[in-house]
């Protein structure tokens, strides 16, 4: 009675999360999915039902791949696939070129001051993404605070067009990640152990053979913890594009969003989502491998 | 020579980046005290002003969408905490079980899912669940809770269950062994342990509903626009100085709230981990 009680007390704590998750994050793609293979149709919802149905029977079943097949064919998929992966390559090395050294430095601090630094680090974290990303729209713009500063010292002539350009697409996105980056790095390293540092000290390593031997290796985790934090969410990044991005380059978060919104062809917005995933299923999987083995290492 | 090559570089790049952090944000609550319409020319003469925060006092529009943001983020803060909670709970300490992959596959997802993968799709499982169900009946609180919750339980699951790594599982056992029911070994053992990681979670849960916005566009409705849907819908037209206002207003007021909740978590925990080596010492 006590045991069968105790199984079914487990199987409520398991099962209520597991239901919430299952019906509102996975039961969604299956839905995304179908709608993805359906007909665009001027009608609220605007697709077509995939299955016909009368008198109970089932008397169609339309199945399209042309919505697929369009992404292949029109240029303006296929370029803004391409960009917002080459965007989330590049912004993840830059992530890491510039976060390495912060969280070492902070690993590397007195406690008390770790703290501190920590804290600084986290706290842009708390504080909303999109007003982060509108306040370099003050910095960016041609009558910003960087051209007035420029212009004022004579270091420029005529203002510097920054908005727009791919320069602030990147500038945006480091910003804004940055402390996705840093936190998993800044974990990794601060269990390092201080002694194998000094042991291949006593055997004569230079600090950067020590570095480059000990510490990096160590760090791989780490730095495939952040760099994944980092580069899938920004393949779909929507925010930052359309606020600081080039109006004639398009990623593909904002091609979604024009379709779903501007255009209404949901089965389109579908299959680009889709399409997404599935360039996304790698690394999404990688991380998790990445998440579950720094759990266990715990 | 390359020792006190290194010990510059490291700091240096830190300060950049710090500076790179904070700039920006320093810039933008300077400029809300301007009096200058034209956001980035500072008025020297009729500056600092705060017509910015009393324009924004009166503006209903701004006032609405706050007042729904914060219903919204509060109910989402407590339905992640709870959800998020028990999911941690499974995967720290329910062992192997079937599905265990799958929740850890659930619950590591949201954490990286571009926001228009999930929005969309959340969207369209509303619309065929309102089709064959009726519920939930259009489009408002209900499916902008749903959607936050469903990506912030993810936090909360994984603060709780890297506290509940930290700790060992002796102390639950024991009490398990000296006859105490799950429930009250749960309540009397685990939840106080792990308090100050569902305090974390509530609080980043409640921000994160609060600032979200693409999820938020695809499962709002007309006449349900939270803040930062009103904010990107100004922002998209370019800088305006009531905007700087209210973007300051939001910033600090995160801050201040992160500041104490970190100096009191941290206090507790000092005492905890003092209570916890006199109990050591007294054996």
């Amino acid at each position: 009675m006590a045991a069968r009680g105790l199984r079914l007390g487990r199987l409520l704590v398991i099962g209520v999360p597991m239901g919430w998750l299952l019906l509102f994050f996975l039961a969604p793609f299956l839905i995304d999915f179908k709608i993805s293979l359906s007909e665009v149709r001027l009608a609220i919802p605007p697709y077509a039902p995939l299955l016909e149905w009368a008198d109970g029977k089932l008397v169609a079943l339309h199945l399209q791949l042309t919505n697929y097949r369009y992404l292949f064919t029109d240029s303006l998929y296929v370029s803004a696939y391409g960009y917002s992966l080459k965007v989330a390559a590049i912004s993840t090395l830059l992530c890491l070129l510039l976060g390495y050294p912060m969280a070492l430095g902070i690993a590397r601090a007195e406690p008390a001051r770790r703290n501190l630094l920590l804290m600084l680090v986290i706290l842009p974290f708390w504080t909303s993404f999109l007003l982060r990303v509108y306040a370099w729209m003050g910095l960016l713009r041609n009558n910003g605070l960087i051209n007035n500063l420029l212009l004022w010292a004579g270091v420029i002539d005529a203002p510097i067009q920054m908005m727009q350009t791919d320069f602030a697409v990147y500038l945006g996105i480091v910003y804004s990640y940055l402390p996705f980056m840093i936190l998993p790095l800044y974990t990794n390293l601060e269990k390092h152990d201080g002694t194998l540092l000094e042991a291949a000290a006593d055997l004569g390593a230079k600090p950067l053979a020590a570095f480059l031997r000990v510490t990096l290796p160590l760090s791989v985790p780490g730095i495939l913890a952040g760099a994944l934090l980092v580069f899938i969410p920004v393949v779909g990044e929507y925010v930052i594009p359309t606020l600081l991005g080039r109006p004639d380059q398009l990623m593909i978060g904002r091609v979604l969003s024009d379709e779903f919104f501007a255009n209404r062809d949901w089965p389109v917005a579908s299959a680009v989502a889709m399409l997404m995933l599935v360039l996304l299923v790698a690394p999404i999987v990688a991380f998790q491998r990445v998440q579950s083995n720094a759990a266990e290492a715990r | 020579m390359s020792r006190s090559r290194r010990s510059v570089l490291v700091p240096s790049v830190m300060a950049f980046g710090f500076a790179f952090l904070y700039v920006p944000i320093l810039a933008m609550i300077g400029y809300s005290f301007n009096n200058s319409r034209l956001v980035t020319v500072w008025d020297s003469a009729n500056s600092p002003t705060l017509k910015w925060y009393s324009a924004l006092w009166r503006n209903q529009q701004v006032l609405d969408a706050a007042w729904l943001s914060f219903r919204i983020a509060l109910l989402n803060a407590t339905g992640a905490a709870i959800l998020g909670t028990l999911a941690g709970l499974v995967l720290a300490r329910f062992g192997r079980f079937r599905g265990r992959t799958l929740l850890t596959a659930l619950t590591t997802a949201p954490l990286v899912m571009p926001e228009v993968i999930t929005g969309l799709s959340l969207l369209l499982l509303f619309v065929a669940m309102e089709q064959t169900i009726g519920w939930p009946a259009g489009r408002g609180v209900t499916t902008l809770t749903i959607a936050h919750i469903t990506f912030s339980l993810s936090y909360v699951a994984v603060i709780v269950q890297s506290r509940l790594a930290g700790f060992d599982v002796s102390l639950e056992e024991a009490a398990m062994d000296l006859g105490a029911r799950p429930v009250t070994v749960f309540l009397r053992i685990t939840l106080p342990l792990i308090a100050p990681a569902i305090v974390s979670g509530w609080l980043l849960a409640f921000t994160l509903s609060w600032d979200d916005l693409v999820i938020s566009q695809f499962v709002a409705g007309p006449g349900s626009s939270t803040l930062p849907m009103v904010i990107f819908s100004k922002v998209r037209l370019g800088v305006t100085p009531d905007i700087n206002a209210l973007a300051t207003l939001m910033v600090l007021t995160v801050a201040v709230g992160v500041v104490i909740a970190t100096v009191l978590l941290r206090r507790q925990e000092r005492r905890r981990e003092q209570d916890l080596r006199l109990a050591a010492g007294a054996d």
